[in-house]
């Protein structure tokens, strides 16, 4: 079944349509990073900065706690990502290889443990945290992460454990090899993508996370880098927007830098040819 | 087995480590209390915490630490801290934001707790804007007008007279010049009215329209009457009849106006007083703009405030010395040091008697001499409001700025849905 040249063009066509979608915005907030006040109020506003300037930069600095908050968003956010990925990947293997009446039951409490919005826990979620004494602390934040994260980790690694082929574990056993070494020299390598892939997945939301941030951490060396960028905004939606672009744009950038670096582990391709169909 | 055991136990662990109880806020003898400021401007940041820094450099015994906030989410905030008693002692917030956590009885009651040269310090009528059943529950200590933004040189071309506080322009001359200072595909002025209701209702106390009505058994009812119809008429009038406004603005915040504004689209932006500061900071070099006092109307420059307040949480356990911490920031040197960082008007009247804001400079004379007019937002205090605002009043009164309703059916939905919306909240 070969693609026509036609419908190849579209399809290049389509990507470079979704990618301008995708990148509008993030080119968007570096120009407006770079450019001085009087830019940003131009009725005719330019892409590249035609004064640029790195004052945003150093008042956002100047004014907000963005390495410590930064610092603070990076702790919370790995290890809700490693305590998610820790918890979900033998209960994923579980659900997926065991098909009980009670994993059914478990997957489907995620699917709906989905629809809760975050201020229906919020306040019972901020007594149990205060009566643990974990209120204004990262530790509590990270718990609340990993039980935020754990469902849809566990969906996800569900999936992946599920295209492991059965065979191999099989092959496996029958070359001698026990429950426990199979599991780590024949599935957990294959499972690597989909581990990186949820593990990224965890951190991502994590780290971009704002309304329990908010409400659970109290002082300033404490807040995570979402709540220190709402301190650029006023009343009635005003916003200080030179600055706020400047440190949204660093705070995007841990993001892309680590998507960056693994995005080859996310790649599939580990199992191909693993079986003959 | 082993690991689903050292589970039980660490879970178990955790729960013999809780107790109950907050941050009891005195340590050695000394006492901490938390502010959480919602200052965000550069200027007013500082002056925040320099404050804070002189108190605690003159009470040993009192530490104050300054816990940033933000405007974007502090009511929720607050909720949460409030219902897991983990509030900051001192609360920075706006007027409008006091009556479900008043209501509630997450705030004290200010009366027995501020001293008497603050008490009379600040008019009867900005103490009733964090008035709630009878008890105080914040200090009103910043408040803006509603003002119009001019594009100077481009009103002294046209010939129109400048209004003064002293002599303003009625809202009908306020039409007619617009009208006038529109053509070649410019607008005479444009009306960001992203958020309607409060613009509305605090520009219509100016024609003496109130909107909401509190009856002798204390229930209050929404009525619509000709002395409402004044602003919100002129409004639509002036976007589609006289098309002397721009359509465009009306779903854009002040912000978002202020390109068109510097590019010379619109002559006029109602604007509150602090904008000044963006535009002191993003006016192309050399453009000249001034401020207007809003239009006046049969009740005269009148217009409805939200001032922001100081309030001290119910949960505190030392509301005496955070009632001194606010008292120390409210000194008169102090609230002009607090107004000139946010650009605003402090509330008292000895401050606002200070050099510094009576000056041309930046306009800030022509907001001062509005001071004296700025009273409580009609709705403030009224429980339901929100939801109303929100349910109600918004949808209706955009469709009817842009003309997509006529005045009678927006009548009906403020008075007949408003109502029903009110009467819950009501029973």
């Amino acid at each position: 079944m070969k693609t026509s040249k036609g419908a190849r063009a579209g399809q290049y066509l389509a990507l470079l349509g979704y990618l301008v979608f995708l990148a509008f915005p993030f080119l968007w907030l570096i120009s407006t990073a770079f450019k001085p006040a009087r830019e940003l109020a131009s009725l005719h506003p330019t892409w590249i900065p035609k004064d640029p300037t790195l004052a945003n930069f150093r008042q956002a600095f100047d004014e907000q706690p963005l390495l410590r908050a930064a610092l603070n968003s990076l702790i919370a956010a790995l290890g809700a990502a490693v305590v998610a990925v820790v918890i979900a990947t033998p209960m994923a293997y579980v659900m997926a290889r065991h098909r009980t009446l009670l994993a059914k039951a478990g997957t489907g409490w995620v699917v709906v443990s989905q629809a809760f919005p975050f201020v229906l826990v919020i306040i019972p979620l901020f007594l149990v945290l205060k009566n643990l004494r974990l209120i204004n602390s990262l530790p509590g934040l990270v718990m609340v992460y990993v039980v935020w994260a754990l469902p849809f980790a566990l969906w996800m690694l569900v999936g992946y454990v599920r295209a492991v082929p059965t065979e191999l574990e099989e092959a496996a056993a029958v070359d001698g090899a026990g429950r426990v070494r199979t599991l780590v020299s024949i599935t957990a390598p294959l499972l690597a993508p989909g581990i990186v892939a949820t593990a990224l997945f965890a951190f991502i939301s994590a780290w971009n996370e704002f309304f329990f941030a908010l409400v659970l951490l109290k002082t300033p060396e404490k807040q995570t880098l979402p709540v220190v960028l709402t301190h650029f905004l006023g009343a009635e939606g005003v916003a200080d927007l030179g600055p706020l672009a400047a440190a949204a744009f660093l705070a995007t950038l841990p993001s892309l830098v680590i998507f960056a670096i693994i995005q080859k582990r996310i790649t599939g391709g580990m199992l191909a040819g693993a079986v003959k169909s | 087995m082993r690991t689903r055991l050292l589970a039980v136990l660490a879970v178990f662990g955790l729960l013999l480590a809780a107790c109950t109880g907050g941050s009891g806020g005195r340590s050695g003898g000394v006492i901490t209390l938390h502010f959480q400021s919602l200052a965000w401007q550069q200027e007013s940041v500082a002056a925040n915490k320099e404050l804070v820094k002189e108190w605690n450099a003159a009470h040993p015994d009192v530490k104050v630490e300054y816990v940033q906030g933000s405007w974007d989410s502090v009511h929720d905030q607050l909720l949460t801290s409030f219902e897991g008693g983990e509030a900051p002692d001192i609360i920075h917030d706006a007027s409008d934001d006091l009556a479900d956590f008043a209501y509630g009885g997450y705030l004290a009651d200010l009366r027995e707790l501020l001293p008497e040269r603050l008490k009379s310090d600040i008019p009867q009528h900005s103490w009733e804007t964090a008035t709630f059943g009878g008890g105080i529950y914040g200090v009103p200590f910043l408040q803006e007008p509603r003002v119009l933004i001019a594009n100077a040189k481009w009103l002294r071309q046209s010939g129109v007279r400048i209004p003064t506080p002293r002599k303003p322009w009625t809202w009908d001359e306020f039409r007619t010049i617009a009208k006038q200072l529109t053509g070649d595909g410019k607008y005479g002025v444009a009306w960001p009215l992203r958020e309607p209701v409060s613009a509305t209702l605090n520009l219509s106390l100016s024609t003496g329209g109130q909107m909401f009505h509190r009856g002798e058994d204390g229930k209050v009812t929404v009525r619509f009457d000709a002395a409402d119809e004044v602003v919100p008429r002129t409004v639509r009038d002036e976007v589609n009849a006289d098309q002397s406004a721009s359509g465009a603005t009306l779903g854009m915040g002040g912000s978002d106006t202020l390109p068109g504004f510097f590019g010379g689209k619109y002559a006029m932006v109602p604007l509150g007083f602090s904008y000044r500061q963006q535009i002191a900071q993003q006016a192309p070099k050399g453009f000249d703009w001034q401020v207007l006092p809003a239009p006046a109307g049969a009740d005269g420059l009148t217009q409805g405030v939200s001032p922001q307040t100081l309030s001290i949480a119910e949960d505190s356990p030392h509301k005496k010395e955070a009632a001194e911490f606010i008292d120390f920031l409210l000194q008169p040197k102090n609230m002009v040091r607090l107004a000139l960082g946010d650009w605003m008007l402090p509330t008292g009247t000895e401050a606002l008697k200070d050099p510094a804001l009576h000056t041309a400079k930046d306009d800030w004379a022509t907001g001062t001499a509005l001071a004296a007019h700025l009273r409580s937002a009609p709705a403030q205090s009224v429980r339901g409001y929100p939801e109303w605002k929100d349910k109600v009043a918004t949808p209706a009164f955009q469709e009817y700025y842009s003309g997509a309703i006529d005045l009678g059916e927006l009548h009906q939905r403020l008075v007949r849905d408003g109502n029903l919306v009110l009467a819950r909240y009501q029973r």
